[in-house]
């Protein structure tokens, strides 16, 4: 029961793993782009949130409504300003900047927060769970997964459904061929980051609930988003679910041999998939 | 038909060195022999501050030469710096060999480890497979934090034996740390420069200018980029043993720490320039005025850092010394080819 236990839990973090993947495999489908300070931008949202939590004392999740917005705000001019110049056929710039604004985030959250860890309080709905014999589910865990399956559902649908995810499609196939029909990909790309941030917000404030967080924590979570992409395969979003749910998975089973193997079993998974299976499980070739 | 008409080769002459390239080195040389008789003239505090100059010059010519010629960018050097290390504590400690032998030795280790690497890494193309580099070095880092003998998370100090067997005194161990960090820094150097000078460096400059055309031309891109990458491994690993047999003891954290051995020598090689020799000795030399001079602010220095590296990317991509070259033209390891026309006689 203890094992079934914990694969279930294993199951519902890598809802947040993908939902982590989610916001940096957005980033790569439109622009090609690597953002190496993903990780940092998601703990910068759940800084941001604890902030307004203690600032105007609301709920974690309904911090959501500022955090959302101005880490939306930040994404857009972030691109306009600064990451729409690295684009090119050159690798390193991209690489060499959002790697310096990670040193950059990273820095200045432990001069305005310090290094302590920190957590946001959600009250009840922390401890909650639902009991099923001897099984017991978190209850905000469950919510989690529940979040991450609505956003990676709700993407899906933007990007099949609605004009602007169509310009996405377009601008992520030929850049150079969109402005013909009167788009600006600089426009699309800024549009673009800023709804990774919005995800990356998400993410952070229900990562800033489970765990403690500190200004160090981005390069985890970065790596942990890069290790579900890869192993659900570039460019499938429901792949990319399914990579963050085998990664929560391996590091739950890990962890219960010995707590000193859970990050490295998640490792070791994925680089097991890329040995096996480069492509990933569930790749697609429209965001290759 | 004239004389020169039929012997085009007395008008052109196809050369490397320039004027200022001939002097520069004679320059740099006497600088080297200054460095080399270090011991006599620095004092303990500024020792140590050339042998850290010394294997961040080294380290930062090892990222240059695997993203500014091998179009490998790597934020997972601190793997090999780690393993060189560890490699270097378990021969010198665990083994016996004397230590002087261990480096080489931890080096030759560190890129034997980096053929399974590259095969696995390999498999990411572009920017994918920086982080996959990252992930291998954390794989590395959590490896050795299990390893009961060496000290497990919170790692060893190198035995009081081994350190003596350095030498004797305390004065001649430093010395020798400090010869070893030279010899190491001015052979990076060389090595890189000679690498570029032989047939092999057009090929890596030609893999630099266009993977296509290069491939094209019957340049085997892969091998190259594999052997870049084990190159690169060896000279890091010994980077690696020596920083750790100067600093006396390893852990899993300082060893494999992605900020020390890899981000600090990115923005090294980006401020200095990329894919020039002298670019990361322009930027050793520049990352150690900055630190001088503002690391008491803390955290606040590692911002500057970062926001100098970003704006030297946006503005300047080549680096300080590529907005040297760009101004002046000057080079001091010249690497291309120019014709030299001879005046008509």
């Amino acid at each position: 029961m203890d094992w079934i236990n914990a694969i279930l839990q294993g199951v519902l973090v890598g809802g947040l793993f993908a939902l982590f993947a989610a916001g940096l495999s957005l980033i790569f489908g439109v622009m090609r782009l690597v953002n190496l300070a993903h990780g940092d931008l998601i703990v910068l949202g759940a800084f941001l949130a604890l902030a307004v939590v203690t600032g105007l004392g609301l709920h974690p999740l309904l911090s959501l409504l500022i955090v959302a917005p101005v880490m939306f705000a930040l994404g857009y001019g972030l691109q306009r300003a600064i990451l729409n110049r690295t684009l090119g056929k050159d690798l390193l710039p991209p690489l060499v900047v959002t790697f310096g604004l990670s040193i950059i985030i990273q820095n200045a959250l432990l001069e305005v927060f310090s290094a302590d860890t920190q957590r946001l309080q959600a009250g009840p709905m922390e401890t909650a769970s639902l009991q099923m014999g001897a099984i017991s589910i978190g209850a905000f865990p469950l919510l989690t997964f529940i979040v991450a399956v609505a956003v990676i559902g709700g993407m899906e649908l933007f990007m099949r459904r609605t004009a602007l995810g169509r310009v996405f499609r377009a601008t992520s196939d030929k850049a150079e061929i969109v402005p013909l029909m009167g788009v600006n990909p600089k426009q699309v790309f800024a549009i673009a980051m800023g709804v990774s941030l919005v995800i990356c917000a998400i993410a952070g404030v229900l990562l800033g609930v489970r765990t403690n967080f500190s200004p160090g924590a981005g390069p985890a979570r970065l790596l942990f988003a890069f290790e579900a992409v890869i192993i659900g395969g570039l460019g499938s979003l429901w792949g990319t679910l399914a990579g963050g749910v085998i990664l929560g998975v391996s590091q739950a089973i890990g962890a219960k041999i010995n707590p000193g193997f859970q990050i490295l079993a998640g490792h070791i998974v994925f680089l097991a998939v890329l040995v096996v299976r480069p492509q990933g499980l569930f790749p697609r070739t429209r965001d290759k | 038909m004239t004389d020169a008409a039929m012997h085009p080769e007395k008008r052109f002459r196809v050369a490397a060195m320039t004027k200022f390239s001939r002097y520069g080195l004679i320059v740099m040389a006497v600088i080297v022999l200054a460095l080399a008789f270090g011991p006599l003239w620095l004092d303990r505090s500024n020792m140590r501050l050339m042998v850290e100059l010394c294997y961040m010059l080294a380290l930062a010519q090892m990222w240059n030469l695997l993203a500014g010629y091998g179009g490998l960018v790597s934020v997972g050097q601190q793997a090999f710096v780690g393993l060189g290390g560890y490699f270097f504590f378990v021969i010198a400690a665990f083994l016996g060999v004397p230590p002087l032998l261990a480096i080489p030795l931890a080096g030759l280790v560190a890129a034997v480890f980096a053929i399974p690497t590259a095969a696995v890494v390999f498999r990411l193309k572009g920017a994918y497979f920086a982080i996959g580099t990252w992930v291998a070095a954390e794989v590395y880092m959590l490896v050795f934090a299990q390893i009961g003998a060496l000290g497990g998370g919170s790692g060893m100090s190198l035995p009081i034996d081994v350190v003596r067997a350095i030498a004797d005194s305390r004065d001649m161990r430093e010395a020798v740390t400090y010869w070893t960090a030279l010899g190491l820094a001015v052979g990076s150097v060389a090595l890189v420069y000679g690498l570029l000078r032989s047939k092999y460096g057009l090929a890596l400059a030609a893999i630099r200018d266009s993977e296509p055309a290069a491939a094209s031309l019957g340049v085997d891109v892969a091998r190259a980029k594999y052997i870049v990458y084990v190159i690169a491994a060896f000279v890091t690993g010994l980077a690696g043993a020596l920083i750790f047999l100067a600093k006396l003891r390893i852990s899993p954290d300082a060893a494999f720490s992605v900020m020390d051995w890899t981000a600090y020598v990115i923005f090294i090689v980006v401020i200095g320039g990329v894919g020039r020799i002298e670019g990361p000795i322009l930027g050793t030399i520049v990352f150690f005025i900055l630190r001088g001079l503002l690391a008491d602010l803390g955290s606040f220095y590692l911002i500057i850092l970062g926001l100098i590296a970003v704006g030297v990317m946006l503005l300047a991509p080549r680096g300080l010394w590529g907005l040297a070259v760009e101004r002046f033209g000057i080079e001091l390891f010249p690497v291309q080819r120019r014709l030299d026309m001879r005046k008509d006689n």
